[in-house]
């Protein structure tokens, strides 16, 4: 089984996390045009190799972050708490002690 | 013996082979030392009228149809790899026209009716069994949605129908249809004319016929590039050298959105692998498809007596074939609930075959903004089944310059003027 390196919890089987998929820049709803907000909604990159993309720790701390992985082989270079949502420090008061390395090892 | 490389690319042959009774016993004669090729190879041209990229069902599909219903013969089909190495030769063979949505019905039943007729228009035996395949409903809002679906069928003339567990049981012995199971099977939808086909036997037809009809099919020759000159295709790069066309066919599926790019053309479209397996083989004892839609899993028994087991897409996109063990576990699971029989049946191996994903379970088809770049993409899950209906349409717009009204449905501006299809008739797919 696959892991993957949740920033809050470590490693864990990618059966607990759910896909969010590509990370994608969110048009403003109040402002953008029905084009703009479909594409937002179904156009994809779809890479063959370096994806950053958003998961969801399921059946863990049910918190969202991020992970840059490549789609070919499946090699996670990078899992992060998301900027700017509370992320890289917040909900804190759930999280382990110390900071989780790009390896998933508590430092 | 003279040697060759693997394929014999590069290596010209004019010998076509006929196949006929005498040929059989020909060559029963001569214990069958020198069956010919089934087609041919080619030194790459420096042009052609028409570019296939794809060299699966639908790619030789479109590049046959083009050749015997529209006299368009110089054209090039292009494969990465092998014929077939991509989802024609790693779906698991199932034939059905029952869908939801009356565009998806018309489409796959004029594809069902195309495979009825298709080993003696090609001459070649595609073992076509129309042994029935069945839906089952495990709760009450599944069994809803097959009675509608059988309505939408019963309308447009397909042969489907809501069947209770005794019949069930009749049709396929080995399922458990007894109610103290986890899910209790409440009926299923009965698709008659619906079954099973030797995939790779159609790559092969369809390979053969095109090359018959005159076209080139080129194994072993990746596309590099796409060149435009103001919004027009004008050449396609290969690992075989450069070829002038006007005309490029994007027949990739799983690889889709990487030839795409190469024009800049966007589509919805996420890859993810669909992982499949079968067992050893055993006598004959199953005789319909069967599939649940809840407990993701489908199981057929084919020709040769192994049982071929599909699920559903991986959960995360990617484009892996690899094989997990997640898989096979939860699958085996999921096949017990079923048909607690099979308990010491052993497996043979696994596989995963690359499908791209759209958000309304439809393909895409048709133009795209950059002129002489056409798409048959999209196929998702549900692509074997379509080969034929998507190469007669295919090679239709491509001859005719007029998108055919089977397949306007399926247009890539779909997506952006908010008319999506919403096929929910599609296999597995979590709905």
């Amino acid at each position: 089984m696959m892991q993957l390196a949740c920033p809050w919890c470590g490693y864990r089987n990618v059966s607990e996390f759910g896909y969010l998929g590509e990370l994608l820049e969110r048009p403003d709803p109040a402002t953008t045009t029905p084009e703009e907000w479909r594409s937002y909604l179904y156009l994809r990159s779809n890479p063959a190799g370096r994806l950053e993309e958003g998961w969801y720790h399921r059946a863990g701390c049910r918190r969202y972050f991020e992970a840059v992985r490549d789609t070919t082989d499946n090699t996670v270079s990078e899992t992060r708490r998301p900027a700017g949502r509370g992320g890289s420090t917040g909900g804190d008061e759930h999280a382990m002690p110390g900071e989780i390395n790009p390896e998933g090892v508590t430092v | 013996m003279k040697s060759r490389d693997r394929l014999g690319n590069g290596r010209p042959s004019t010998k076509i082979s006929g196949y006929s009774a005498a040929a059989l016993v020909r060559q029963g004669l001569r214990k069958e030392s020198d069956w010919p090729r089934v087609w041919r190879s080619h030194d790459m041209a420096g042009s052609y009228d028409v570019v296939i990229i794809g060299g699966g069902i639908h790619g030789l599909a479109t590049a046959y149809y083009l050749a015997s219903r529209h006299g368009i013969t110089n054209v090039a089909v292009l494969d990465k790899g092998y014929l077939g190495s991509g989802g024609s030769g790693r779906n698991t063979a199932i034939a059905r026209s029952n869908y939801l949505t009356p565009e998806g019905v018309a489409f796959y039943d004029r594809s069902l009716k195309l495979y009825e007729n298709l080993s003696a228009e090609l001459n070649f035996n595609i073992m076509f069994s129309q042994r029935g395949h069945m839906t089952l409903a495990h709760n009450d809002s599944s069994l809803r949605t097959m009675r509608w679906r059988a309505e939408v069928n019963k309308l447009q003339g397909i042969d489907s129908e809501v069947i209770g567990p005794e019949e069930i049981k009749k049709l396929a012995p080995p399922i458990d249809v007894s109610s103290d199971t986890r899910y209790p099977i409440l009926g299923a939808l009965h698709h008659p004319p619906g079954g099973i086909i030797r995939h790779d036997a159609v790559v092969w037809g369809y390979a053969r016929g095109a090359d018959l009809h005159g076209v080139e099919l080129h194994q072993q020759t990746e596309v590099l590039g796409i060149e435009t000159s103001a919004g027009q295709v004008k050449t396609v790069k290969t690992t075989r050298g450069d070829i002038a066309t006007n005309v490029v066919v994007n027949c990739t599926a799983g690889w889709s959105s990487l030839i795409n790019d190469m024009v800049g053309v966007r589509a919805p479209i996420t890859t993810s692998p669909l992982q499949a397996a079968v067992t050893e083989p055993v006598k004959p004892f199953l005789d319909a498809v069967v599939v649940s839609g809840s407990l993701h899993v489908y199981v057929s028994q084919t020709a040769r007596g192994e049982l071929v087991f599909g699920a559903s897409v991986d959960p995360f996109a990617q484009y892996s074939m690899r094989g997990s063990l997640d898989f096979i576990e939860g699958l085996a699971g999921n096949v017990l609930a079923l048909m607690p029989g099979l308990s010491k049946m052993r497996l043979l191996r696994q596989w995963g075959g690359l499908c791209d994903m759209t958000p309304d379970y439809s393909p895409i088809m048709g133009t795209t903004d950059v002129d002489g770049f056409l798409v048959d993409i999209g196929w998702g899950t549900y692509g074997f089944k379509a080969g034929p209906v998507s190469g007669e349409q295919m090679a239709a717009l491509v001859a005719t310059g007029r998108t055919p009204a089977l397949i306007e449905p399926f247009g890539i501006d779909r997506f952006l003027a908010g008319r999506l299809v919403g096929e929910k008739g599609a296999a597995s797919v979590g709905h």
